[in-house]
C-alpha cells in the first residue's frame, strides 16, 4: 500500500521544548494508523503537525517535512487552510458549534469554504456526510435541533460528519473516544473501519485495545521519539522493542 | 526473557501472572510423578500403585479446569498484549498438553492392571528407558517454560526422535513374540498400547517445548519441517 503521507525528520517545538523529535513515518493510504504512547509523549502534537494545526499556538515551530501526495505541506506558498481541508481533524471532546443546528454544524465547513451553491445541494451534502458518519438515521428528523442536544457519542459522530463534509483525504482523530461510553466507542471504531475504504485515517488513542482492534499500523511514541512502528498485529503480539513491550503490557514506570 | 522484566504497574495483575506460572509448574510436577508411578506400577507389578495413579487423575483434572479458568479470567480482565499475551495463551495450551499426559498415565495404569494379572511376557527393558526419556522431556519442557529457555526447548524436541525409535523397536520385538506364540498376543498388544502411550507423552512434551519457543520468540515452529526450523 502506497503512503499517503510521509513524515521526514519531523520535529515540533513549544518554545525551546522539543515535543516531537525527528520522526520519520509513512502513513499508508486508505489504512488506519494508530499512534500510541503515554501522556505527554507528543502524540497529539504529532498529529497536529499533519494538518498544520500545531503552528496556530503561540511560540510553536515545526521542523522537517510532512509530504502529502508528494508535496511538502510546510513548503513555501502552501496555504494551511487548503491543507486543513484535505486533512480533517476530530478532537478528544465532541466540539459541535453550540449555537448551530445539526444541519448547520455539518454544513459549517462547506459554507466556510464556499462549497455550497444552494440549499438543495447543501442538504444533499449534509445527508451524505451524516450517512457516512453513521448518524443519519438517528438525526434525519431533527436536523434543525441544536447540535449540542445530541448525546456525547452522537456529537462525536456529528463532528466526524462535519469533518467529512468538506471531503478531506485524510482524517486525523485525536482520542475521539476518550469521552465516550463503550457502546459509542464501538460505533466510532466500526465507523472508522468503514471510512477506511475511502479515507486515510490517523488515530491517537490511549486505549490499547482500541488501537489493536481498529488499526492496521501502530506507531509507538515515547518522549517525542518514534520508538517502534509496524503492523498492528505484530506490535501487539510480538513487538521488537523492549519499550513497546513494557508500555503495551502495562509495565511502564 | 533472559533479563528480568520490570514489574507491572498493576500489582494484582503481576500476582495473577505469577500465580498462573506456579500453578502450571505444580501441575507439571504432578503429571511427571504420574508417569513415573504409572510405569513403576507396571515394572514392579504393583497394582495398588496403579490404582493410586488412576485416583490421582481427578486432581490433575481439577487443576486443568482451574488453570483454564485462570487464563480465561486473565484474558477477559487484563486484555494482555505482547509477552503477557503469549505467556497466557501458551499457558492455555501447555495446560491442555499436561492434562492429556495425565490421561495417558492413567491409560498406562489400566493396561498395567491387566498385565499384572497375567504371567510376565518378558522383562521390561525398553519401556522404562522410554518412560525415563519421556519423563525427562516433560520435566525439561517445563523448565524451559519457567526459564524461557529456547535451547532447552530445542533439546526436548530433538529427544522426541529417540522415543519414536524406541517405540518402533518395541513394536518389532513384540511382533516377533506375538507371531511365535498366539498366547502372547493379548499381553503383547497391551504392552504395545503402553509403548504408544509413552510415545504420545513425548509428543505432548514436544508440544510444550514448541509453545515455549512461541512464548519467547513469538515465532510459531509447530507443523514445520525440522530442517527448516
Amino acid at each position: 500500500m502506497a503512503d499517503k503521507m510521509t513524515l521526514r525528520h519531523l520535529s515540533a517545538f513549544f518554545g525551546t521544548l522539543r515535543a516531537v523529535n525527528e520522526v520519520d513515518l509513512g502513513i499508508a493510504e486508505c489504512q488506519i494508523t494508530a499512534i500510541i504512547g503515554p501522556s505527554g509523549c507528543g502524540k497529539s502534537t504529532l498529529v497536529r503537525c499533519l494538518n498544520r494545526m500545531h503552528e496556530v499556538l503561540p511560540g510553536t515551530r515545526v521542523e522537517g517535512e510532512v509530504v502529502l501526495d508528494g508535496e511538502n505541506i510546510y513548503g513555501v506558498g502552501v496555504d494551511p487552510v487548503a491543507i486543513r481541508r484535505r486533512v480533517g481533524m476530530v478532537f478528544q471532546r465532541p466540539t459541535p458549534f453550540p449555537t448551530m443546528s445539526i444541519e448547520d454544524n455539518v454544513a459549517a465547513g462547506l459554507r466556510l469554504n464556499g462549497l455550497v451553491a444552494n440549499r438543495a445541494q447543501q442538504s444533499r451534502m449534509v445527508e451524505r456526510s451524516l450517512r457516512q458518519a453513521a448518524l443519519w438515521d438517528e438525526v434525519k428528523d431533527s436536523l434543525d435541533q441544536p447540535g449540542i442536544s445530541l448525546s456525547g457519542g452522537q456529537q462525536q459522530r456529528l463532528c466526524i460528519a462535519r469533518a467529512l463534509a468538506v471531503k478531506p483525504e485524510v482524517l486525523l482523530l485525536d482520542e475521539p473516544c476518550s469521552a465516550l461510553d463503550p457502546i459509542s466507542s464501538a460505533r466510532i471504531e466500526e465507523l472508522l473501519l468503514e471510512l477506511r475504504e475511502s479515507y486515510t485515517i490517523v488515530i491517537v488513542t490511549h486505549n490499547m485495545q482500541q488501537a489493536a482492534r481498529a488499526s492496521d499500523y501502530t506507531a509507538f511514541l515515547y518522549n517525542g521519539e518514534l520508538i517502534e512502528f509496524g503492523d498492528t498485529n505484530q506490535i501487539f503480539t510480538n513487538p521488537t522493542r523492549r519499550e513497546t513491550e513494557d508500555y503495551i503490557t502495562g509495565r511502564f514506570g | 526473557m533472559s533479563n528480568p522484566q520490570p514489574q507491572h504497574t498493576n500489582r494484582q495483575y503481576e500476582e495473577e501472572l505469577r500465580g498462573l506460572r506456579t500453578r502450571l509448574l505444580k501441575m507439571g510436577g504432578m503429571v511427571e510423578r504420574q508417569i513415573a508411578d504409572a510405569v513403576d506400577s507396571l515394572v514392579s507389578r504393583n497394582s495398588h500403585e496403579a490404582r493410586e495413579v488412576i485416583a490421582r487423575d481427578a486432581e490433575v483434572n481439577r487443576m486443568d479446569i482451574d488453570i483454564d479458568a485462570m487464563c480465561i479470567r486473565l484474558l477477559a480482565l487484563r486484555q494482555p498484549a505482547a509477552g503477557d499475551l503469549r505467556f497466557i495463551t501458551t499457558g492455555l495450551k501447555i495446560n491442555y498438553d499436561l492434562e492429556r499426559i495425565g490421561d495417558l498415565a492413567v491409560n498406562i495404569c489400566e493396561r498395567a492392571l491387566e498385565l499384572n494379572e497375567e504371567p510376565i511376557l518378558k522383562r521390561y527393558i525398553d519401556i522404562p528407558r522410554m518412560a525415563s526419556i519421556a519423563e525427562s522431556m516433560v520435566k525439561d519442557s517445563l523448565d524451559a517454560f519457567l526459564r524461557g529457555d529456547c535451547d532447552l526447548a530445542q533439546q526436548v524436541m530433538e529427544r522426541d526422535d529417540e522415543v519414536d525409535q524406541l517405540n518402533g523397536q518395541i513394536f518389532r520385538e513384540l511382533l516377533s513374540y506375538m507371531a511365535e506364540d498366539p498366547h502372547a498376543i493379548s499381553r503383547g498388544a497391551r504392552i504395545l498400547f503402553i509403548s504408544k502411550n509413552l510415545e504420545r507423552i513425548a509428543d505432548h512434551a514436544s508440544n510444550v517445548a514448541e509453545m515455549v519457543v512461541f512464548m519467547v520468540k513469538g515465532k510459531t515452529i509447530r507443523h514445520m519441517d525440522k530442517s527448516k526450523q
